[in-house]
């Protein structure tokens, strides 16, 4: 019974984009204004990787430039605010998910592909994404809209550079979508 | 009250509750997401083919709305906005990062974020996602070290921000950003009826008012501008503690108790301990400078004292100690207020200048002769010849048993995290 209140509900509809984007953004400059940090994401993945790459092989990441300086020798590589936004992120998309009845193990796709291929597609999305993430210091909530809002120079080119990069391939892979 | 909180601006577990504000701020992040249909990777990606724009409005509903609030705040004196943390700008590995993401983006479906809204709610696609995620941030640290250089260097410009980049004031970019954004919206939904096939007319009309407040308060910001350095220094607190007991000062008891004047000892001792970094700024005329200076020391004359305070923000470690040094003091205090009150931490001032080092440190040297003056911020020596930091007394031993007494100013503030913040 308590399964199926959690699973078998009628999804709500999704909020208007612009309230949603309004509650965002109050949340955002909160977190600007008690914390002078903003938002992100890509940067705990980078961190969760290292402290397993840490725990099989320390001395790698001790020789390994970039890994060193997020968990060389005495380090703890979750010291950092962006680990418990992470987390955080996980029970909130979920507790949003509970409420307006949304819990559903399914796949959300295109109509023209198997879920096979959606799933090669989003796993190989992930690695391509989160390698441009780290290479740019910082994903669509880090750079594009926590350095849009602070109206940093190279997060606005970085923003641009998001949607050029997608539009300028999303006619060639159209079959995934439409 | 000044934002951002000091006690909350790194996570600490010496103070759980930073833990908790972060993951409650993750918490809203992640539940707006999701309640905005994010964790449904095909109404992201119907914003590569126009046909709904949900992506771009609530992304830049976002954006504007923070960076209204923000800025709001900047003018009105609550929030330090050098205080706030700024990406820096690297052009090179960002516009090539950019690139990869909208790769990703396409392919993928999610951006990171969005697909852990995705994979909490149960989306295979988005815990697929996800977990290429984990492996992509490992091929990443793996191969990092082939392009290091390059990944550090190429198009480096520090903390820079559109306002420096365009050299107009910061609320005329925020009007701006904000009748770009609202052109926008108004192109979406031009797009949607006609490419969506949407019925717009259902479409709330307090949208409209919407806009028209963040275009208001965006205006204010311009009229009101954005505080002066002088204000800014009106409004600083130090923690101080003294014995047992923690005291708060203003800047202006910062100076009048000397607790901001590091003797010439105090700042040896800084130099030659590993723990610390001293970064000398010595701000007198280039010819002083020449003639004689403390090893290591930089010389930034006190009238560009302002083109240093982008690196200093920047380059925050949490044990570097900022000493600035005139011939006596006042040029150096007069440098001291301006770096303070644009929230360098960790800023002391040589006590008696260069005057007073050279008094402890090599009154007896060749080539340095006592010069009587009563003349204000000027060498009291005279030099043989512009050696700089060449004399003895340029860099004194450490080692050697100065009879030296003085009492510590330097206390270390709280700092931020490592990475700072973004995707750090």
């Amino acid at each position: 019974m308590a399964t199926k209140s959690l699973f078998k509900r009628t999804p709500k509809p999704y909020v208007h984009p612009y309230f949603g984007g309004m509650v965002l953004g109050i949340i955002l400059f909160l977190a600007l204004l008690i914390t002078g940090n903003g938002l992100g994401s890509s940067g705990a993945t980078s961190r969760l990787v290292t402290a397993a790459t840490d725990l099989v092989a320390p001395e790698h990441v001790d020789q390994t430039p970039y890994l060193l300086k997020l968990a060389g020798g005495d380090k703890n590589p979750f010291d950092d605010w962006i680990v418990p936004v992470f987390f955080g992120a996980l029970l909130g998309g979920f507790s949003s998910g509970m409420i307006f009845g949304r819990i559903k193990l399914e796949t959300t796709k295109g109509p023209n592909i198997s879920d096979r291929t959606r799933w090669t597609m989003s796993f190989l999305g992930g690695v391509i994404f989160l390698y441009g993430a780290r290479l740019a210091r910082g994903c669509t909530s880090g750079q594009a809209l926590t350095g849009g809002t602070t109206l940093a120079a190279g997060s606005w080119v970085i923003m641009f550079a998001i949607f050029g990069g997608a539009y300028a391939l999303a006619y060639f892979v159209r079959k995934l979508w439409l | 009250m000044q934002f951002p909180l000091k006690e909350f601006m790194a996570v600490s577990s010496a103070n759980p509750w930073t833990y908790v504000i972060f993951g409650l701020i993750g918490f809203g992040f992640g539940f707006t997401l999701e309640m905005s249909g994010f964790g449904n990777s095909r109404k992201l990606a119907a914003q590569f083919y126009f046909t709904e724009m949900t992506v771009l409005k609530v992304m830049f509903t976002a954006i504007v709305t923070a960076m209204v609030l923000l800025f709001g705040a900047v003018s009105l004196g609550i929030l330090n906005f050098n205080l706030v943390w700024v990406n820096e700008t690297y052009l090179a590995s960002g516009i090539l990062g950019g690139l990869i993401m909208g790769v990703g983006f396409i392919v993928g479906g999610f951006c990171p974020t969005t697909s852990l809204a995705s994979a909490s709610t149960g989306k295979i696609d988005g815990m697929l996602f996800m977990l290429g995620g984990f492996v992509g941030a490992f091929l990443f640290g793996e191969t990092e070290k082939y392009f290091d250089y390059w990944y550090t260097h190429a198009g480096y410009f520090g903390r820079l921000t559109l306002d420096q980049v365009f050299n107009i004031p910061v609320g005329v970019v925020v009007l701006l950003v904000v009748l770009m954004a609202l052109f926008m919206f108004w192109g979406s939904e031009q797009l949607e009826r006609i490419v969506g096939k949407k019925d717009m007319s259902k479409e709330p009309k307090l949208r409209i008012a919407g806009a028209g407040l963040l275009a208001a308060v965006a205006i204010a910001i311009v009229f009101i501008g954005t505080p002066t350095t002088a204000e800014k220094y009106d409004r600083l607190s130090f923690n101080r503690t003294e014995g047992e007991e923690q005291v708060v000062l203003t800047a202006d008891e910062m100076l009048s108790t000397r607790q901001a004047y590091v003797h010439p000892g105090e700042l040896l001792k800084t130099m030659a301990d590993d723990r610390l970094i001293a970064s000398i700024i010595d701000v007198r005329p280039e010819a002083d400078y020449n003639l004689f200076h403390i090893v290591n020391s930089v010389n930034i004359p006190a009238a560009n004292i302002n083109s240093v305070i982008p690196t200093l923000l920047v380059d925050q470690t949490p044990n570097k100690v900022v000493v600035v040094v005139s011939n006596d003091e006042t040029a150096a205090t007069e440098a001291w207020k301006i770096l303070v009150a644009e929230a360098v931490p960790n800023v002391y001032i040589l006590e008696g200048g260069i005057n007073n080092w050279i008094a402890v440190f090599g009154k007896d040297e060749d080539g340095i002769t006592p010069l009587a003056t009563t003349i204000v911020d000027t060498l009291q020596y005279v030099f043989n010849a512009a050696l700089g930091d060449r004399y003895g007394c340029a860099n004194p031993s450490p080692l050697l048993e100065w009879e030296i007494e003085f009492e510590p100013k330097i206390q270390l503030q709280l700092k931020r995290d490592k990475s700072g913040g973004g995707c750090g």
